[in-house]
């Protein structure tokens, strides 16, 4: 990810090509699995561009998932590997709960309240993973895993204690109709406002990563922690604002799950997206402005993968690991890669490495 | 002593063990300078590859040695990636954690709660007689026993063979180790995929012996991380290891007596919660050095060798690549 | 043993590190091979050692072509190398690292490998205790460690890579000891690496230049140090003084008082020092001396353990180093690449970065960072553009450009071997960048394992030893020699006075 080839082109073909080889391997794990990948490919195509319904219900898959995946890249950039964005969103969805629940007001201000709420609840669970790392020397990602399953813990318990619904402990009541999201149209169930705040939050993260000084920050400090303090960052700062801003983004990607998608709280509210988000990330070449359509991609596949069960007899758990399969094989043939067309990018670290320690 | 204590002991022993055999395979991994952190994963495709070989082939033995083949494959990917193809060894690590556990799901289906083949218990003669501890650690299934040697067998291979030496010191400083003629990133193939096959040890131990069949396992979803956490705990020492795996197996069982003794605490969050909390505390004393602290109550001759003992520097050069010249 | 290499050639991308290089070295002698940094010295023993392969070129072992690879090959024939930073684990005991690499069963007997280790440094006057850990050594010791261990296993050629850098003086003299004993009595052939012209005259019996990969010279000892030092630079140097300066009469920046500072290991006693305006005070000291926490205390990056530390009069003890540096503390630190420049990020970025006067919500102008950029580099003479990465760049244009990110005007500089493995045009560019902050009014405080450095451009020393301290008013009355020996304890040997209230 820190190489600059010398020309676009060349950029565009190595930034295409390890996505090139990992689709072609999947291909031929379909194959072996008795499936036609132009079949998956095509019935994936009209899932994803077919009609109203199936491209909203992949929509409705990508906006939280992009909501993470967006928030990941922030801390992949301060080098924080946030494998807790999976319990950021499940307090987010946690938090957005409250209100719909309990609290009658009018629609508007449930709808943004809740927004507000399930933003802090994420940010609150990133930051508890940031101060576990800075204060505490804990790495993130034990104090992810970490919370994650406590946070599961806490849903499970809201779902089947104090906010039950009687008769199912697998779930909450159902929120009052007029605190769902609105939605474009009923046959084109994606909400308007979460459209809209997604487009708001991809642009500006683009912007702030390439143009403010906060981003060249944090890539300083996802660089080099102890340099980038020297040369004045507040690191600690830096990258507890980097946790806050990814935290906040999955809770309103989880608060999306229960406002839109289901209208009340279950355990697995965060059906893994958030891990998904990191996966996305890692097939972008965490790239920002990639990943929405990375995420697009992704969703399509998770979204249809009910579709492709019962079209094409594939098991859903399929898709699963062809996701994971593609993002390994991707990440295996860029380090092929890198290792043996050195020359073609700029930064032959081998080279470099020498003629520094030998001087 | 209370004969359910004991009875308590001995299934404490047998519940902790998978998570020995897995903290001491990533220990082997983690001394020689790789980390490998696919064991979640590892540890669930295992536990089916495993039950599915030992169903299928109705001998327990295969079910063992497929499922430690599947942990070793998986090592060997990340070997292969982090020195062959200069990959971050997390970002692989994670990626086929998250790959091992679904491959597990999708692959298991067919498996769906079959009843299959499992280790029986199998006392050692004269062993098993000896008054209270006979009955803890001496009453069990050829896998805890396994637990035992290999605990032991890894302190002797580390601190008292000439190999060992060699294994430390890559972990440790492999210029050092390639000026003495060890070929390092050879050596770290070899660890990694030896630990690794352990971790898949673990994860048969767990559907062979533990909570017998596929999905059933799921329950111990997680239990892959904590071994990566007790390593960290245990200082990378084979007898801490044992001893942190122990401690966590009791607390578990502890958790379950509170929730039984119907305490006010809600039985989702301790269950689910509760092992993390503890986990995190633990490392928070490790990483801060409080355990130091809470040495000086002793006296000052006692502090310098407890303090060796609970020393826990992560080996030099984790995760860091070696390239000779 | 004799060595003969024959035509070596070793290229680095485009460095030309070795450049058909053929010599002999007989029995019995020892060899100072000179050359200043990056003339290929280390390199060409690197080969002899095992641990690089020549593009081209043979090597002859008594009268025998050999063809081998890796250290331990080299040793199996009789060459061995003591690294500058001994090979070691440092995580280990030192029984440990004298076993590894040597022959022996599987398991772990340790009691005739015990007594060889004494036998044979008691031998030549080392003493080694088998069960101290590595990483409790000074570099002496681990010095000695790696000789008993090489000489343990039939080594007979030895090679030494700058042994003298970071041993005092006592100790050096101890080990020329001896390697003049091993020559002599023992018949072996040691070839020192140096860029000492000192050392190579008072112990080698024949030098071999190198410059710019080149062997361009050859001398019986003893040679005159200017046909040394003309050999090596192809010109005779000017030796350099600092301006006499009254620095008396300006204000204070730094007013240490019973400053106290202590890591795990070693706590430095109470020390009183005023630093003023255009003062530059040298740190001396064996590593882990003690200077090392001191001028990160001096940093707020660590914090002191008592006493008082005044920063132009505020109270500063136990506040961070952002705060410091907003008062105007600069630091350097030792390691380029690992504190203090970003690889990964272009020149640019860090020029940019180092912007303190943008807010951080701010946008970045990159125009205004790439005219920045453009100026730094033509005043510092930084050679690269702004848009390499870091890590593309030599290790002086690295420094150069590192010190051209510290603030123009900053009250205190605190810089950490400021020209640690730099050529001499480089060190000179260097210290000029130094020496004019410090005409502007910077007091600075730099520690150094280079004695020259010290006793060139400090207008007071500080010498460190086990935690003490001992300050050296007046350099110019301090020979290197002497103050090699203050390093090592022997506080006595130069002028000056104890450093306490």
């Amino acid at each position: 990810m820190n190489h600059t080839p010398r020309s676009l082109g060349l950029r565009l073909v190595f930034l295409v090509l390890p996505l090139l080889v990992a689709l072609f391997v999947s291909a031929v794990i379909l194959l072996l699995l008795n499936q036609e990948p132009g079949e998956v490919l095509r019935q994936a195509w009209r899932g994803a561009f077919g009609n109203e319904r199936r491209i909203a219900s992949v929509l409705n898959y990508w906006i939280p998932l992009s909501f993470a995946a967006m928030g990941l890249v922030i801390t992949f950039r301060a080098g924080l590997w946030n494998i807790g964005i999976e319990g950021q969103m499940i307090m987010g969805a946690v938090f957005a709960t409250y209100i719909p629940l309990y609290v009658p007001l009018p629609p508007i201000l449930t709808i943004s309240l809740s927004l507000v709420l399930a933003a802090t609840g994420g940010a609150i669970w990133a930051v508890l993973v940031g101060v576990l790392r800075n204060r505490f020397g804990v790495h993130e990602i034990f104090g992810g895993v970490a919370l994650n399953a406590i946070a599961a813990g806490i849903s499970l318990y809201l779902v089947r204690g104090p906010w039950a619904l009687v008769g199912n402990n697998n779930q909450t009541p159902v929120f009052p109709r007029e605190t769902w999201l609105p939605t474009i149209s009923d046959r084109f169930g994606v909400s308007q406002l979460m459209l809209i705040l997604l487009v708001i939050a991809v642009l500006s993260i683009i912007f702030l990563m390439g143009r403010s000084r906060w981003g060249l920050q944090l890539k300083a400090t996802g660089r080099n922690r102890q340099s980038a303090l020297l040369l004045g960052v507040s690191v600690r700062s830096v990258s507890l604002s980097a946790f806050i801003l990814c935290g906040a983004l999955a809770g309103i990607g989880g608060a999306h799950r229960v406002l839109h998608t289901y209208h009340y709280l279950l355990p697995n509210v965060a059906g893994g997206i958030g891990f998904l988000g990191l996966l996305v990330v890692m097939l972008s070449g965490f790239h920002a402005a990639i990943v929405p359509l990375v995420a697009y991609f992704m969703a399509a596949l998770s979204a249809g993968s009910t579709r492709f069960q019962t079209l094409l007899r594939l098991d859903p758990s399929l898709i699963d690991v062809l996701q994971g399969i593609l993002v390994l094989t991707y990440v295996l043939f860029s380090g092929i890669q890198d290792r043996f067309f050195p020359r073609i990018r700029e930064g032959n670290e081998e080279m470099k490495k020498e003629i520094t320690t030998n001087e | 002593m209370n004969e359910a204590l004991i009875n308590t002991l001995n299934s404490l022993v047998s519940n902790a063990t998978p998570l020995v055999i897995a903290a001491i395979g990533e220990t082997i991994t983690e001394r020689a300078g790789v980390i490998n952190l696919s064991l979640n994963g590892s540890i669930l495709l295992a536990a089916m590859v495993g039950f599915a070989a030992a169903l299928a082939t109705d001998t327990l033995l295969l079910g063992l040695g497929a499922a430690v083949i599947v942990g070793a494959v998986i090592a060997t990917i990340i070997a292969f990636s982090t020195i062959q193809l200069r990959r971050d060894q997390v970002a692989v690590g994670f990626v086929l954690t998250l790959l091992a556990a679904k491959l597990a799901d999708f692959l298991g289906q067919p498996l769906n709660s079959a009843s299959g083949p499992s280790f029986s218990k199998q006392p050692i003669p004269l062993l098993a007689d000896i008054p209270i501890l006979g009955h803890i650690f001496f009453e069990h299934n050829i896998l805890v026993y396994f637990s035992f040697v290999l605990v032991i067998g890894c302190w002797f291979w580390l601190f008292r063979t000439r190999p060992g030496l060699a294994h430390r010191a890559i972990g440790e400083r492999p210029e050092a180790a390639y000026a003495r003629g060890t070929s390092v990133n050879r050596m770290r193939y070899v660890y990694t995929a030896v630990g690794g096959g352990l971790v898949g040890l673990a994860g048969a131990s767990y559907s062979l012996s533990i909570k017998i069949g596929w999905p059933s396992i799921i329950s111990y979803n997680g239990d892959g991380w904590i071994a990566l956490a007790i390593v960290i705990f245990a200082g990378w020492h084979p007898f801490r290891v044992l001893l942190g795996a122990y401690m966590l197996s009791a607390l578990r069982a502890a958790a379950s007596d509170i929730q039984k003794s119907s305490l006010n605490i809600p039985a989702e969050l301790l269950n689910t919660g509760l092992p993390w909390i503890l986990l995190i505390v633990t490392l928070i004393l490790v990483n801060t050095g409080q355990i130091d602290r809470l040495l000086i109550a002793l006296p000052a001759r006692m502090r310098g060798r407890f303090q060796a003992l609970l020393k826990s520097d992560a080996p030099a050069a984790l995760g860091e690549r070696f390239e000779a010249s | 043993m004799q060595i003969e290499i024959r035509h070596i050639h070793k290229r680095f991308g485009s460095i030309q590190a070795n450049d058909d290089i053929s010599i002999v070295f007989p029995a019995g002698r020892i060899v100072g091979i000179l050359g200043e940094n990056g003339a290929g010295k280390s390199t060409l023993m690197k080969i002899l050692s095992g641990f690089q392969t020549p593009d081209e070129g043979e090597i002859w072992i008594d009268g025998q072509a050999e063809n081998y690879r890796g250290p331990q090959a080299a040793i199996a024939l009789g060459i061995g190398m003591l690294q500058q930073d001994p090979l070691d684990v440092p995580a280990m005991t030192v029984m440990d690292n004298f076993t590894y690499g040597a022959p022996g069963a599987f398991w772990l007997g340790h009691s005739h490998l015990r007594e060889q280790i004494q036998s044979t440094s008691a031998k030549i006057g080392f003493d080694l205790s088998p069960d101290q850990m590595v990483n409790q050594l000074s570099i002496a010791q681990r010095q000695q460690l790696e000789i008993v261990r090489l000489l343990a296993l039939g080594v007979r050629t030895l090679i030494l890579d700058e042994p003298t850098t970071g041993i005092s003086s006592d100790q050096k003299e101890q080990l020329f000891h001896t390697l003049m004993e091993l020559a002599r009595e023992e018949g072996m052939t040691i070839l020192l690496v140096s860029h000492k012209l000192e050392d190579v005259i008072t112990l080698c019996d024949e030098v071999i230049v190198l410059r710019a990969g080149k062997l361009v010279g050859q001398r019986e000892m003893p040679t005159t140090k200017s046909e040394l030092v003309h050999l090596m630079f192809g010109q005779q140097l000017t030796e350099e003084r600092r301006n006499e300066r009254d620095i008396a009469q300006s204000n204070i920046v730094l007013q240490l008082d019973d400053f106290t500072v202590e890591t795990q290991r070693l706590s430095v006693e109470p020390i009183t020092l005023s630093l003023h305006e255009g003062e530059v005070v040298g740190l001396a000291g064996l590593d882990g001396s003690g200077q090392q926490p001191f001028m990160r205390a001096c940093t707020g990056l660590m914090k002191g353990a008592g006493g008082r530390l005044r920063l132009d009069g505020e109270d500063m003890l136990g506040r961070g180093y952002g705060e410091f540096r907003r008062a105007g503390v600069a630091f350097g630190a030792a390691g380029r690449l690992e504190e203090g420049l970003i690889a990964g990020l272009t020149l640019i970025e860090h020029v940019a970065l180092s912007q303190a006067s943008d807010h951080w919500m701010g946008v970045l102008d990159w125009q205004k960072a790439g005219a920045e950029m453009q100026t730094r580099i033509s005043r510092y003479d930084i050679r690269g553009a702004g848009e390499d990465m870091i890590e593309a760049l030599s290790g002086g244009n690295q420094q150069r450009l590192l010190i051209s990110l510290l603030p123009e005007q900053p009250r205190l500089l605190v810089i950490e071997q400021p020209t640690r493995g730099l050529d001499v045009d480089s060190v000179r560019a260097i210290w000029g960048q130094l020496l004019a902050r410090s005409e502007q009014g910077a007091a600075i405080l730099f520690s150094s394992s280079d004695l020259d450095e010290l006793v060139t451009y400090s207008d007071r020393i500080l010498v460190f030893f086990e935690g003490r301290t001992h300050l050296i008013e007046d350099p110019s009355q301090t020979t290197v020699s002497d103050l090699g020996h203050a390093i090592g304890g022997a506080f006595d040997s130069v002028q000056g006075e104890h450093v306490r209230a």
